[in-house]
């Protein structure tokens, strides 16, 4: 089985409130030097293979339900 | 006598409360199932509130996957009455029967009150007993309802009149333009954040302002 990634993040231009929330907890924390925090979702889909049509179809699904391409952007990888 | 159905997904709140209105407004009410096959002959279709599916993955994101959304979707692009309430409204973009999406409230926290929303679209399936510019008081409670859209889109709705709704006074949520709620091209589908279905009566609710969306349609239907 081979492990592929879909990392889904809300597009640049989007207001991601929750990364605005963490950004916040980080100085009150005590943590200083981040001056932006974007939250995401990570995907993985275990697949027989890795191969051209696999990764098509991980592409596919990636843009059909993992990620709503009107506020997201998604990438899709193969585990390492 | 005209018939409208409610969809209910497993997590749906108002499908009672839509039902009610339904009844207040004259017609007879009938209760879908999200796995239903077909819409049991119904002449227009309200998707009520809710947390369909938990709201995993993307509020509406599940929902729209549902058996009977695929009739619902053929319906609507024949020109069938849709409503969509809440989570309805997120279920309609998220089925790209509606354009745009909706997003976390951009001050991150639940809100729930009696909101005032300008009518700017006498011209749809649901609000033809409005007058444009007219002031309604209709609750809103949601935690995801800021509604974005790239700004090409956002100025086609602008310019086709597709604003239904717009907030009054304060923008509850971050939504571009105050916008509360949209319509399609035909103008049989509309989704909006605010809840008509919780405001026809005085008794239990800020007013009757939210009746004419169900009396509104009846005479599409007739």
């Amino acid at each position: 089985m081979v492990r592929v990634i879909v990392d889904v993040m809300p597009k640049p231009e989007i207001l991601d409130p929750q990364g605005k929330a963490v950004l916040g907890a980080l100085p009150r924390l005590g943590f200083g030097g981040v001056s932006d925090v974007r939250q995401g979702k990570r995907f993985e889909l275990e697949v027989e293979s890795a191969d051209d049509a696999t990764l098509a179809e991980v592409t596919k699904i990636a843009e059909t339900l993992l990620s709503n391409p009107v506020i997201e952007d998604f990438t899709v990888r193969v585990d390492a | 006598m005209s018939t409208i159905g409610v969809v209910t997904f497993p997590g749906s709140l108002d499908d009672r409360d839509a039902r009610t209105a339904i009844e207040a407004a004259g017609a007879k009410s009938v209760g879908l199932w999200h796995a239903d096959a077909d819409l049991h002959g119904v002449d227009a279709v309200v998707l009520p509130g809710g947390f369909s599916y938990g709201d995993y993955l993307r509020c509406g994101a599940i929902a729209r996957f549902a058996p009977i959304m695929e009739r619902v979707i053929e319906s609507a692009q024949a020109g069938m009455p849709v409503l969509g309430i809440c989570n309805g409204f997120q279920i309609l973009c998220e089925s790209h029967l509606l354009p745009g999406a909706l997003i976390r409230n951009d001050h991150r926290t639940f809100l729930c009150r009696d909101q005032d929303l300008i009518v700017e679209n006498n011209s749809t399936a649901w609000t033809s007993d409005y007058e444009v510019g007219q002031r309604i008081t209709i609750p809103l409670k949601n935690g995801e309802g800021g509604f974005v859209a790239d700004a090409q889109t956002v100025a086609r709705l602008e310019g086709e009149g597709r604003v239904v709704f717009r907030y009054a006074d304060v923008n509850p949520n971050g939504s571009v333009n105050e916008i509360a709620g949209i319509t399609n091209e035909r103008g049989n589908v509309v989704g909006l954040m605010p809840h008509p279905e919780h405001a026809i009566s005085d008794l239990t609710g800020p007013g009757t302002d939210g009746l004419g969306f169900f009396t509104s349609v009846l005479k599409v239907l007739v």
